[in-house]
């Protein structure tokens, strides 16, 4: 409001027209309250149309606007200018995924991903719905609630160096929901989980960097449901060893 | 030219139960499940209170629906919502069965807590993003449906409609910029509200009506369009949604002065522990409107983004707020850096909710053959004049489920659309795509330009108090922000990922769904729910309980009316 | 059918660098860590010849101790004693993470329990050089 500007070097990209991706700078009004998300929608709007990215909610809940912010992966709804100004502030798409164009990235490849770990409650006998609902103490609850979270942002793939190396690595937020379901108590195909996570592209591609736990936004700790994956599969695996038949 | 059985517009929580429905009636229909986001980026990721069912003892069926009756200000159809409330414990229930992580009590069974205008505990809630955690236990269930076909980050720009029934859509595949045509014989749309026409409010940047105009170009009538719900607590500036459980776990909304100012609008008495009913316990609509009376008195803060007043929470205490409502400490502590452990939360009527919409019957069908709709975007009606909170996110899978179920019986039925005139309808759709967005050149006004305006006149215009001179004065505003729209200019001619183009495409719906809400209100003289009129402060149940129906003209949008269903309960005054 | 996808050859694969590691803090403890077992399994090989000296008789054992007296192999020992305890370090940090304590509702705080693990540590170790110092004398 007092003419203070805020400057943004922000990636572009367009297929077809730049071999590679180039950094173009914009100067945005400088407001105390912006987000980076913010700054971005004044530049859509105001300055240059054809700067792509995603955004939806702006409340740090439906994960479509993580890009890399001065080098770390954030959600940008979440960042406030005021945390880099006056510094320049460099945008880029998420590290360690293909780009479609600028700020978007393609992540086809983690819902592939998602959808092998089974991320859905698996019976062996069901219940009806005339029964009711299945009980669970909140103790129970506790045990997997933390790794609901996730809100598919794909930060933790863009955090993760295993994945930039190794793409086919199943990865923090599909492992972390699968180990989620396997958790719950109400949830009886942990063994038709196991092909998938306990696979050298699951868990044991993991070598515990951490990263993906620092820059979870939700909290979710996936470097935590890996580690006590390779635990409990450890565990199985020397019982169906040890124990005679029938007794697993 | 993919065809399937049923295409299913929309991947949020009504468009994935629906799907997930048809799926299981009949494994051998083929589905389409097209959505311009991914589906786990759909608005009801935002939902945050909790879903109503009657689930306990102390609870009946018939006081789930007087309350609803009561809180739509007698405007619902009554055996709709019989049958809406029936059926909601077993949805609620199928969730549960689906994984959703929902809040338990003690002995293991789901947790229920107050709202505003129910007489009893009966939200079911996953802490405080209930919403986010069905879309996501939704989604995921999804993945185990193989006949569930997704078309992710597809924009659907028409129906298209043929020999009197709906036979398919045209798609802008996000990713190359292809116009696509899907044929299916049934379709349902379940693609939100439109809350993004109004400047202030929760709605995510993808609620822009686009289903409820879609509708309407294909000749299907738009209900109750007048009916613009405020939440009484959204943050100023973002209108960020702070939800209503956190006044069901016992919040107080207060002035400058410290006052609980409910209390002097008939809502008292103040009592520390929450009433349900009274008090931050009302409905939204009257909430909403007792703020506005404040500011008139002159007793609401002031702040860069206008008036507000306060949401307190401090004596509620750490444990219990990040017990039960943890994610609106995380939003004030993130976005306005206030923890609400140790200050209130400065918060003002937003835009939150559409009651209208397509208008559908009880088993979700439209007046266009092979066309169905669920959730926001549809008006079956159950929420009348206002909806409570924690009935959309039941009404999201009571009727996405009912969609599903009706789309695949019909499809079921029916023969496959031949493609010849489909076809031709296509290529009449390729060429205004390509004259008025894709391929448009030159040009003047700015997008952003003629959506700021609309939002201003939307606010001006059909606010929370409105009168005859200001929505007329909208409704000509509107109309020139038409014409001018014609010459909005482009400066991405790309055709990989241009999300200017999909923003012209979601303006362009804006303004008919924005016209539909000016005329429907300025035709409705007097005040009901969320309607309120200076001109015409009195319901008039005489002239005016009846549902409106916009029908889409040349001239603008042509209002009619239908009568609403009584059985039960009849209308009476509507005090807390 | 198939669902909608971008065209794999408008997309442009970005590729890791080489230094990745040297561009964060964290990525760079990380590689330390990795680093650090090449010292331990040296450490554990020169440890593993020395007890075969020993039962070569004192004579062998003598003389392979003198050389491990070298400036140089006492520099290594030092490298290797420090990698030991940063490796340590984290791996009592990630056992924290990895098997998560619980008290009635609560997780008990990871630092808490990292904290309890290294005091542990430092307990035992002091135990092992008091027992060493005292059989010497």
């Amino acid at each position: 409001m007092n003419g203070a500007t805020a400057t943004l070097n922000i990636t572009r990209y367009l297929p077809g027209q730049d071999q590679i991706p180039r950094s173009q700078s914009y100067s945005v009004p400088y407001q105390r309250d912006w987000v980076i998300l913010d700054a971005l929608n004044y530049i859509k709007d105001h300055i240059d149309g054809t700067l792509s990215y995603r955004w939806s909610c702006r409340m740090g809940v439906c994960g479509s606007c993580g890009m890399m912010v001065n080098g770390v992966p954030k959600l940008t709804c979440a960042v406030f200018l005021r945390d880099f100004y006056p510094q320049e502030i460099r945008i880029e798409p998420l590290v360690n995924f293909p780009i479609i164009r600028d700020l978007v990235i393609d992540m086809s490849d983690f819902l592939d991903k998602l959808k092998s770990v089974k991320p859905w409650i698996i019976r062996k006998t069901e219940k009806q719905i005339s029964e009711g609902e299945y009980l669970q103490t909140p103790e129970e609850l506790s045990a997997y609630q933390q790794f609901t979270q996730c809100i598919n942002c794909m930060l933790c793939y863009a955090a993760c160096p295993v994945y930039g190396m190794e793409p086919e690595f199943l990865g923090p937020a599909a492992i972390a929901l699968g180990y989620r379901y396997n958790q719950d108590s109400r949830d009886q195909g942990k063994e038709s989980r196991q092909a998938v996570l306990g696979s050298h592209e699951g868990i044991w591609q993991c070598t515990f960097v951490g990263e993906c736990t620092e820059v979870c936004p939700k909290e979710v700790d996936p470097a935590a449901a890996i580690q006590r994956s390779k635990v409990e599969i450890t565990k199985d695996w020397f019982k169906s060893v040890l124990l005679p038949w029938g007794q697993r | 030219m993919d065809t399937y059985d049923i295409i299913i517009v929309g991947g949020g929580g009504a468009g994935l139960r629906a799907a997930i429905a048809a799926a299981e009636s009949s494994p051998k229909l083929s589905i389409a499940l097209v959505s311009k986001v991914y589906p786990m980026r759909s608005h009801t990721v935002s939902a945050e209170g909790g879903t109503a069912a009657v689930l306990r003892d102390n609870d009946s069926f018939d006081t789930h629906a007087k309350d609803t009756i009561f809180g739509a200000d007698f405007l619902a159809d009554q055996d709709a919502v019989e049958m809406f409330i029936n059926e909601a414990p077993g949805e609620l229930i199928q969730l549960e069965h689906w994984g959703c992580p929902w809040s338990r009590d003690p002995d293991g069974r789901m947790s229920v807590r107050a709202f505003g205008g129910m007489s009893v505990n009966r939200t079911a809630f996953a802490a405080d993003k209930t919403g986010f955690h069905m879309l996501h236990a939704l989604f995921q269930t999804s993945l185990k449906y193989e006949s569930v076909n997704r078309y992710d980050e597809c924009f659907v720009t028409t129906l298209l409609v043929n020999d009197g029934r709906v036979q398919g859509i045209t798609i802008i595949n996000i990713y190359n910029g292809q116009v696509e045509v899907i044929t299916g014989k049934a379709v349902i749309l379940c693609t939100g509200g439109g809350g993004r026409v109004f400047p202030f409010t929760t709605n995510a940047a993808i609620k822009t009506g686009d289903g409820m105009a879609l509708a309407y170009r294909a000749g299907v009538a738009l209900k109750d369009m007048e009916f613009v719900q405020y939440h009484p607590t959204g943050l100023p500036g973002t209108g960020i949604l702070i939800t209503e459980a956190s006044r069901g776990e016992g919040g107080w909304l207060t002035n400058k002065d410290g006052y609980r100012y409910l209390q002097d609008y008939g809502l008292g008495p103040p009592t520390d522990e929450p009433v349900h009913r009274k008090m931050e316990l009302g409905p939204r609509d009257i909430l909403s409107r007792c703020h506005m009376q404040e500011l008139e008195k002159g007793r609401t803060f002031e702040g860069p983004y206008g008036h507000y007043v306060h949401l307190d929470l401090r004596h509620l205490g750490e444990n219990k707020i990040n017990e039960k409502i943890p994610f609106v400490r995380e939003l004030a502590r993130k976005y306005i850096g206030i923890d609400p452990v140790y200050e209130p939360i400065p918060v003002r009527p937003v835009v939150h909710y559409m009651m209208g919409g397509i208008s559908t019957d009880a088993t979700t069908k439209t007046t266009l053959a092979g066309l169905y709709a669920a959730g926001e975007t549809a008006c079956v009606s159950i929420n009348g004049a206002n909806r409570l909170g924690s009935n959309s996110l039941t009404e999201c899978l009571v009727f996405g489920a009912r969609a599903g179920r009706s789309a695949a019986e019909y499809a079921s039925a029916q023969s496959s659309p031949s493609s010849k005139p489909l076809e031709a309808l296509a290529r009449d759709e390729q060429q205004r795509l390509d004259q008025q967005f894709l391929r448009k050149e030159g040009g003047k006004e700015r997008i952003a330009t003629i959506r700021q305006e609309m939002h201003k006149t939307m606010e001006e215009g059909v606010g929370i108090y409105r009168n005859e001179e200001a929505m007329q004065k909208t409704c000509n505003t509107l109309s020139q922000l038409r014409e001018r729209f014609k010459d909005i200019s482009f400066d991405d001619r790309s055709s990989i990922f241009n999300t200017e183009v999909i923003a012209a495409l979601e303006l362009d719906f804006m303004l008919d769904v924005a016209g539909a809400i000016a005329h429907s209100a300025a035709n409705r003289k007097e005040s009901r729910g969320s309607h309120t009129r200076t001109d015409f402060p009195k319901r008039d149940d005489e002239n005016f309980l009846k549902h409106s129906l916009a029908h889409r003209t040349v001239d603008g949008p042509r209002i009619e009316y239908s009568p609403v269903t009584i059985t039960r309960w009849q209308p009476e005054e509507r005090k807390y | 059918m198939i669902s909608p996808r971008p065209d794999k050859s408008m997309l442009y694969y970005p590729k890791m660098p080489a230094t990745w590691w040297l561009r964060k803090r964290s990525y760079f403890l990380f590689m330390l860590r990795e680093l650090s077992s090449v010292f331990i399994a040296i450490f554990l090989v020169v440890l593993l010849v020395q007890i075969y000296q020993l039962s070569e008789g004192p004579k062998s054992y003598t003389a392979f101790a003198q050389r491990l007296g070298s400036p140089g192999w006492i520099i290594f020992h030092a490298i290797a004693l420090l990698f030991a305890i940063y490796h340590s370090i984290t791996w009592f940090f990630s056992t924290a993470v990895v098997l998560p304590l619980r008290l009635g509702k609560r997780e008990i705080p990871r630092n808490l329990v990292a904290a309890l693990n290294i005091g542990a540590w430092i307990v035992v170790s002091l135990v092992i050089l008091y027992l060493f110092l005292s059989l010497k004398g």
